[in-house]
């Protein structure tokens, strides 16, 4: 997606938080991204690397969790991991649509300061 | 050296101001559609086709977002409607922000019955960015090919309503409109999908009525 724009805002509320908690220094967040969030992690860490460059946030790490994308089918409530987005059938009853559960998360799961 | 906990969402901030939105739109009675489709798909086309058909039963206002320019509000200004221009400069799609900007140009604005609001030509983040609307409508045209929604899940999974648009080019294009609906419904199994073309009027009426049928509701 726009990964310089999710690295600005990452780093927007990391930088409240440690105000916030009166911490010193940032070593890493801890992050979790949906494969079908359309956020590359990897474009991200390059982002975010880019932008910390030459303030004292310099060589904080972006831990990333990638999650599975996963549905619950609409006619057995068997749940399965999607490949091909939506158009994965049920593995149980051949059931073609599925709820997403999970794989839209773009969220900031901790941060580990000092 | 410890940790914080957060377990926030990085789009929360979106989120947050598109309820907003919602909620204030809402208590106007003011229904919302999020009009959504690659550039040159026909958008502002069935704006204008959804406003001779609408104009006089019904009082909508126009939100248009593009990245630079005010052309398509200059091609609606003849209907003499609340109209107004969000140019982005650099984002390809309108976000919450945008919109909460001009709640209040909206509020100001005497009873209105629907917002349209004409999101920026892209068929990958609009649907990543609630604004705060009651349904999202989307186009493909004929032109486009009918194996759009297998290659962009996103758009046609959070759509309510499809429209195939340039109904009236289908000779002349690769196209199988029954291949088409099927790629969509298989996105989204719930779609409501219109056949239409602002050329030949096809497939308007339909749309209208839908539309009304949905702002009345």
């Amino acid at each position: 997606m726009h990964e310089m724009s999710i690295a600005v805002n990452i780093l927007d509320i990391v930088k409240l938080e440690l105000a916030r908690n009166g911490a010193a220094g940032l070593k890493s967040i801890r992050l979790k991204i949906g494969k079908m969030s359309a956020v590359e992690p990897e474009s991200l860490s390059f982002c975010f690397g880019a932008i910390t460059e030459g303030t004292d946030m310099e060589g904080a790490r972006l831990d990333i969790e990638e999650v599975p994308v996963r549905g619950r089918c609409r006619n057995c409530f068997a749940e399965f991991e999607l490949h091909l987005y939506f158009s994965t059938p049920c593995p149980r009853c051949g059931e073609a649509s599925s709820e997403l559960i999970s794989g839209k998360e773009l969220d900031i799961v901790s941060m580990e300061v000092v | 050296m410890h940790d914080i906990v957060l377990n926030e969402k990085v789009l929360a901030r979106n989120a947050e101001l598109a309820e907003d939105n919602r909620r204030q739109l809402k208590e106007r009675g003011i229904f919302t559609i999020n009009l959504i489709s690659s550039p040159g798909s026909g958008k502002t086309s069935v704006v204008e086709r959804t406003l001779e058909a609408l104009a006089g039963r019904k009082k909508i206002a126009v939100i248009e977002g593009d990245i630079q320019a005010d052309l398509d509000v200059q091609r609606l200004s003849r209907f003499k409607i609340p109209l107004r221009q969000i140019n982005t400069g650099r984002s390809c799609h309108l976000d919450a922000h945008m919109i909460h900007h001009s709640i209040s140009w909206l509020m100001e604005q005497a009873r209105l019955d629907i917002l349209i609001i004409e999101n920026v030509g892209n068929m990958v983040c609009p649907a990543e960015f609630d604004l705060g609307e009651d349904i999202k409508v989307s186009l493909m045209s004929v032109s486009e090919g009918d194996d759009k929604p297998l290659k962009y899940p996103a758009m046609f999974h959070a759509s309510d309503v499809l429209l195939i648009n340039k109904l009236d080019l289908a000779p002349y294009c690769n196209f199988d409109i029954e291949r088409a609906r099927a790629n969509a419904l298989k996105m989204n199994p719930d779609l409501k999908i219109i056949e239409t073309s602002c050329t030949s009027g096809e497939g308007i009426d339909a749309w209208v009525e839908m539309l009304e049928n949905m702002a009345d509701s």
